[in-house]
C-alpha cells in the first residue's frame, strides 16, 4: 500500500476500466427482457439491445485504447 | 446435373484463387521460422482485424450456429456476441496485449515458450503444446466434418461425404505447407470481406424473396412462438452464460489465435481491432444466424446431417450464388483450418521436438550444436518435420471426420472447452509473481484432467450446480489450484518471476 497520489489514481483507474468491463459483459444479454417476445421493426426487441449494446461497447473500446490503454500492464501513458 | 457441374466449379475455381494467393505471398516469405510461423510479427490493424476475425470464421460459426438457431431460437446471436464481441474482446487486452509485450521483449512464437522460459520447466512447455493439439484435433475435424456436409448439401447427396471433407484436407495440406502465416493472412483477409459480403447479400436476396423482415419474423412467430421470447427451452442462464466463458476463454487459448497476439506490428494495431471487433462481430453474427431462425419459420426442410444455411437458399436464391455461397464458407474453413495447423505446427516443431527430441539425441547444448551442425540444416529439418506433422495430423482428422458422431456445435464446444481450462494458469503466471513452477503443474495438470474425465468418463457427470457446464466448473479449479498451490510452494531453480515484467516498458 503506499499514499503516493499517482499510486492512488492508478488504482481508480484500473477499477474504474475493470467495472466497465464487467457491466459491457453483464448486459450483452438483456437478462431483465426475459421471457419478452416484443417485436420492433422485424427483429425481437432484445436483439436490437444486444445490437445498440455491441455498439456501445464499441465506443468504449475506443475510449479504452485513447484513455485507458496500459492499465493493470505497464501504467497508463501521459499521452494515451 | 448441369448445375451440380456448375456449382462444383465454382467451389472449386475459388479454393484455386485462394491456392494463388497462397503462393505468391509464399514467393514474398523469407523463409526463417520468424516469417513463417509469424510473419516477422508485421500484421497491421485490416490484415490482423480479418485474419483474427476469418479465423473464427468457420464451420462452427457458420453451418453450426445457424443450425443450432434453427433448431432452438436465435438467441445464439446473445450468446456469440457476449462471448465474441465483449469476453474475447476484454481477453484480446488482458491476455493479448499483455503477450504481445511480453513477446516483443523475448521472441517468443508460441504460448508454450512463453511458459516454459518464465518457469523454467521442459515439461510445462510440452505439456501447454500436448494439451493444445490434443483438442486442436476435434476442431480440424469439425472443419471437415462441415466441409463434408456442405458439399453433400450442395449436391443433393450426388457427391459423397468423404469427397467433400478429403478435398477440403488437400487443399488445407498444400496450403499450408507452400504457404505459412503471410500466405494464411492474406487469404484470411480475402475470405473475411467475401464472407461478410455474400451473408448480407444472402439476407437481402431472402428477405426480398418474402416480403422483408417483418414478414419472415411473422411468419417464425407463427410457426414457432416461443423463439421470440428471449431464453426458454435449451436457452437457460446457466447454459448461455457456461457456453460464452468457456468458448471465449478456450478461443484466446486456441494456438492460432494466441499465436496472433504475437504478430502485430505496433500497440496501434492491437488498439484499432480492439474498437473495431464488436461491430464486426455483430455484423457477422445477426445477419447469419438470423437466416437460420427465419428458415425455420419459411417450413425449410434440411436433410438430415445437412445444413440449414444452403438448405434455405437453394429454395429462395439461385443456384450459383448457393454455390459461391458454400464455396465461401468452404474457404474460410480452409483458411481457419490452415492457420490451426500452422500454429499446430509451430507447438509441434517448438515445444515438443526441439526441448524433447533434438536435445536427446546429442547432449550438446544449442549453442555447441549450432557450431557442430549448420544452422541451415536444422532449419530444414524441422521444417520437414513441420509440415510431415501436418499431414499426418490432418489425415488422421480427415479420417475422424468419417466416424465421429456429434454435431458441429457440439464438437466445438468441447473442443473449446479444453482450451478454456488453459486460460486461467496463464492469466495468473502473466499477472502474479508468485505463481509457482507447481503451481502451474497443478492448474493446468488438475483442470485436464478434471475435464477429459467428463467428457470421456461417463459416470462424471457433464453439468454442475443446476445447469453450469463442466468447462467453467474446470477453469474455476484450474483457478483454485494454481494460485493454492503457488501458495504452498516456493520458487524453483530455473524460474525467473521478472521475464513477464513490461511494467517499465514503454514499445510501440
Amino acid at each position: 500500500m503506499s499514499d503516493r497520489p499517482d499510486e492512488h489514481r492508478r488504482r481508480f483507474e484500473l477499477l474504474a476500466w475493470a467495472t466497465a468491463a464487467l457491466l459491457l459483459a453483464a448486459l450483452a444479454i438483456p437478462w431483465f427482457l426475459w421471457q419478452n417476445s416484443i417485436v420492433v421493426a422485424g427483429l425481437p426487441l432484445w436483439l436490437w439491445w444486444h445490437v445498440g449494446w455491441m455498439g456501445v461497447a464499441s465506443v468504449v473500446f475506443w475510449a479504452f485504447t485513447r484513455y485507458g490503454w496500459g492499465v493493470g500492464i505497464t501504467g497508463v501513458q501521459a499521452d494515451g | 446435373m448441369a448445375e451440380t457441374t456448375l456449382q462444383l466449379t465454382i467451389v472449386g475455381a475459388y479454393m484455386i484463387v485462394a491456392t494463388a494467393i497462397g503462393v505468391v505471398a509464399y514467393r514474398l516469405t523469407e523463409r526463417t521460422a520468424e516469417d513463417y510461423y509469424l510473419a516477422s510479427r508485421t500484421f497491421g490493424t485490416v490484415v490482423l482485424l480479418f485474419t483474427t476475425f476469418a479465423t473464427l470464421l468457420s464451420a462452427f460459426t457458420f453451418f453450426g450456429g445457424p443450425n443450432l438457431v434453427f433448431s432452438a431460437g436465435p438467441e445464439w446471436i446473445l450468446v456469440m456476441g457476449l462471448l465474441d464481441g465483449i469476453i474475447f474482446a476484454i481477453l484480446w487486452y488482458a491476455l493479448g496485449y499483455k503477450q504481445w509485450l511480453v513477446g516483443q521483449r523475448h521472441g517468443y512464437v508460441t504460448l508454450g515458450e512463453m511458459l516454459g522460459d518464465r518457469f523454467g520447466s521442459r515439461l510445462l512447455r510440452g505439456t501447454v503444446a500436448a494439451v493444445s493439439l490434443f483438442w486442436l484435433f476435434p476442431y480440424v475435424m469439425l472443419q471437415q466434418k462441415g466441409a463434408g456436409q456442405a458439399i453433400v448439401g450442395l449436391t443433393d447427396g450426388a457427391v459423397p461425404f468423404w469427397v467433400g471433407a478429403g478435398g477440403i484436407t488437400l487443399f488445407m495440406i498444400l496450403y499450408v505447407a507452400v504457404s505459412g502465416m503471410r500466405g494464411v493472412a492474406w487469404t484470411d483477409t480475402l475470405q473475411g470481406l467475401v464472407m461478410l459480403g455474400l451473408v448480407w447479400v444472402a439476407v437481402a436476396w431472402i428477405l426480398a424473396a418474402v416480403g422483408g423482415p417483418a414478414a419472415a419474423t411473422e411468419r417464425l412467430g407463427t410457426s414457432n412462438p416461443d423463439f421470440l421470447a428471449l431464453g426458454g427451452g435449451l436457452y437457460t442462464v446457466e447454459w448461455m452464460l457456461s457456453t460464452a466463458i468457456s468458448i471465449a476463454f478456450g478461443v484466446a487459448m486456441f494456438p492460432q489465435i494466441n499465436q496472433r497476439f504475437f504478430v502485430a506490428r505496433s500497440q496501434t494495431v492491437l488498439k484499432r481491432t480492439l474498437a473495431l471487433w464488436p461491430v464486426l462481430v455483430v455484423l457477422l453474427f445477426v445477419p447469419a444466424f438470423m437466416l437460420g431462425a427465419w428458415a425455420a419459420g419459411l417450413g425449410v426442410t434440411v436433410p438430415e446431417n445437412g445444413n440449414v444455411i444452403p438448405a434455405v437458399l437453394n429454395e429462395y436464391t439461385a443456384g450459383w450464388f448457393t454455390a459461391a455461397v458454400v464455396a465461401g464458407a468452404m474457404a474460410a474453413m480452409m483458411s481457419s483450418s490452415d492457420s490451426m495447423l500452422l500454429s499446430g505446427a509451430s507447438y509441434l516443431t517448438r515445444d515438443i521436438y526441439r526441448p524433447f527430441v533434438r536435445s536427446e539425441d546429442t547432449t550438446a547444448d544449442d549453442e555447441e550444436r549450432e557450431r557442430t551442425a549448420p544452422a541451415e540444416q536444422t532449419d530444414r529439418r524441422e521444417a520437414l518435420i513441420a509440415r510431415a506433422g501436418v499431414v499426418v495430423f490432418a489425415t488422421l482428422s480427415f479420417v475422424a471426420s468419417l466416424y465421429a458422431p456429434g454435431t458441429l456445435v457440439q464438437i466445438g464446444d468441447t473442443a473449446f472447452g479444453g482450451f478454456a481450462q488453459l486460460a486461467f494458469p496463464v492469466l495468473v503466471a502473466l499477472y502474479w509473481a508468485q505463481t509457482t513452477r507447481w503451481g502451474m503443474y497443478a492448474g493446468v495438470g488438475g483442470s485436464q484432467l478434471f475435464y477429459l474425465a467428463t467428457v470421456f468418463v461417463p459416470v462424471v457427470p457433464g453439468s454442475y450446480l443446476g445447469g453450469w457446464s463442466a468447462s467453467v466448473v474446470g477453469m474455476v479449479l484450474g483457478l483454485v489450484l494454481t494460485v493454492g498451490v503457488s501458495l504452498a510452494t516456493s520458487a524453483s531453480p530455473g524460474e525467473d518471476a521478472t521475464v513477464y515484467s513490461v511494467s517499465s516498458v514503454e514499445s510501440d
